[in-house]
């Protein structure tokens, strides 16, 4: 009998004996131990399906924390012998690995010359900061041609690919990928994109093999802080806007500047 | 002896109470005036500051009388009519009974009260200048003066510039504002719902995409007042703020033709300008869009005219 009962029939069961116990009605005993709820599964069973349970429910909390209130990790620089500071980002289209390879993304190299998925940096105060930019990403128009002028930056200059650069037209050739921009300071460089019909590098971290565009540019730190930074083209895909996602997301196209 | 005849020995409350509400309540409000009222925020930097100043004190003021009533007869009952050790029990007589001078005085009282600051607040909220709300793109409250600088502040994620179409449409980063001259603020935003709140300047407007909010003010002092956006727009929500200057008029005239000037280069590359803009899909094509907006419309549009291609 038992072998043969079938799943609903089980389960039936099982609502009946519920039924009763809420309503203060007798349990009917177990007829062979193999339909009722207790019967269902052995105690050793049970116990194991409420731990794997709570062990689940623990694990989501502590992803959830993590995400929720975890950050990438601080890329601490030092000034050189020069008494400067030298950062050396990249931005890709995608970032190729877990949790989101499908966002663009910003990394950051770190000063043994690693790429390091993070946008968080420490710096001096008060210190020539030189930034170099690998652009390896498309370009679009820019939803405001405003941040298409270099501000903020020392001489109120940027260089792409060696030349000086004041302001780019985001509706004439590969437009905008990116920009640089810390409002607080009032820095903003927009990064020129790369031909759509090129062979873009598809997962970070890209190299120079790659299709891409060298931006650089100087800024001085202010005193101690921390300055949020950001891109300002909305280039998260699929997005209410293009600003949900990496957009809102530290690591990927927003970081912090702690200035020390 | 009736039941409304107050014994010879008995003290006359009612004026006692009076007298001390009265006191208490003027010294209260004098002290108010003199010593908080010049400091109530958001301050004299502008007409629509004071103003806002000028309600909360007014509204202050008329509250203390109300709020001293209260604690004052709490008190004196306390101090007068409680049961002592040993003395009889409380109980209701007389004087428990209902007064229908008395009634008919308190809900009156309250009433004035109640209608006089429903009017007064209506009619703060129109002058001055709109109060330095939002008025939408119709205000009620509309400027006399001919002579009005049109600023517009536009919001994204997350920053604010500022657009002066009076001086060729630059845009820039810059909140510049001339002294004792009506500035017409429209706020609107590029994205999500910002909120430009220029506190100093009392003037607090949304900023929602495709709208043209208006909000008026006039500059009474020189100095800085700060931005900030009011409304959770996300991440950077808390860092999206910087500082407006009131300057002279000759000198406000001095620095926007020379950011003008400056700009121009960037100026030729913006969409005209308008007074609210609708986010199309530029940028990394980013975006899905409400159902009344078309991403691809050359109207407006802050940003290059797009292909139905995208």
């Amino acid at each position: 009998m038992v072998a043969t009962r079938s799943v609903s029939a089980g389960w039936l069961t099982w609502r009946g004996a519920y039924r009763r116990q809420h309503t203060g009605a007798a349990i009917d005993p177990p007829e062979d131990g193999g339909t009722t709820w207790g019967g269902w599964l052995s105690k050793t069973g049970r116990l194991t399906l409420t731990l794997v349970l709570f062990l689940l429910v623990v694990a989501g909390l502590v992803i959830a924390v993590v995400n929720l209130l975890g950050e990438p990790a601080t890329v601490t620089f030092s000034a050189d012998q020069s008494g400067q500071v030298d950062i050396t980002l990249q931005t890709v289209g995608a970032y190729g690995s877990a949790p989101h390879p499908t966002w663009v993304s910003y990394l950051t190299m770190d000063p043994q010359g690693q790429w390091q998925h993070t946008t968080i940096w420490q710096v001096p105060a008060h210190t020539r900061i030189n930034v170099s930019i690998y652009q390896y990403d498309s370009g679009s128009p820019l939803r405001n041609q405003q941040v298409g002028q270099i501000t903020g930056t020392i001489g109120g200059i940027a260089t792409m690919n060696g030349k000086p650069l004041h302001v780019i037209d985001s509706n004439s050739g590969n437009g905008v990928a990116h920009t640089f921009s810390i409002p607080t300071l009032g820095i903003n460089v927009p990064l020129y994109g790369n031909s759509s019909t090129a062979n873009l590098c598809g997962a970070a971290p890209c190299t120079t093999s790659s299709p891409h565009n060298l931006i650089t540019f100087s800024f001085m730190s202010p005193g101690p802080g921390e300055y949020p930074w950001q891109c300002f083209v909305p280039c998260g895909l699929g997005w209410l806007f293009g600003n949900g996602g990496p957009m809102q997301t530290v690591g990927y196209m927003d970081g912090f500047m702690k200035v020390v | 002896m009736s039941d409304r005849e107050v014994p010879a020995s008995e003290p006359r409350h009612w004026w006692r109470l009076v007298a001390i509400w009265l006191v208490v309540s003027v010294v209260a409000d004098v002290l108010y005036l003199a010593l908080v009222g010049p400091h109530i925020p958001p301050g004299r930097m502008s007409s629509t500051a004071s103003g806002a100043s000028f309600d909360f004190n007014v509204l202050f003021v008329m509250a203390v009388p109300v709020l001293v009533a209260v604690w004052v007869y709490m008190v004196y009952a306390i101090v007068m009519w409680r049961s002592s050790r040993g003395g009889p029990e409380p109980a209701g007589g007389p004087d428990a009974r209902g007064h229908l001078g008395i009634q008919i005085g308190w809900i009156l009282t309250t009433t004035v009260i109640v209608l006089f600051l429903a009017g007064f607040g209506t009619y703060e909220l129109v002058q001055p200048e709109g109060s330095g709300g939002g008025q939408g793109p119709t205000p009620i409250w509309t400027p006399a003066s001919h002579h009005v600088l049109q600023v517009q502040a536009i919001g994204q994620q997350w920053k604010w510039t500022y657009r002066y179409p009076s001086f060729g449409g630059f845009e820039t980063n810059q909140l510049v504002i001339p002294e004792d001259t009506t500035v017409a603020f429209h706020v609107t935003s590029l994205d999500v719902i910002h909120d430009f709140w220029a506190y100093q300047l009392g003037v607090k407007a949304d900023a929602n995409p495709g709208q043209d909010n208006v909000a008026y003010t006039t500059p009474k002092q020189l100095g800085t007042f700060m931005v900030r956006c009011d409304e959770l727009c996300g991440l950077w929500h808390g860092a999206m703020y910087n500082s407006g200057t009131v300057v002279t008029p000759s000198e406000f005239e001095s620095w926007a033709a020379t950011t003008e000037r400056l700009l121009a280069a960037n100026t030729k590359l913006l969409p005209p300008f308008a007074y609210s803009y609708i986010p199309d899909a530029n940028g990394a094509d980013g975006g899905y869009y409400p159902d009344d907006v078309d991403p691809y419309s050359t109207a407006e549009t802050y940003g290059a005219p797009q292909s139905a291609g995208g």
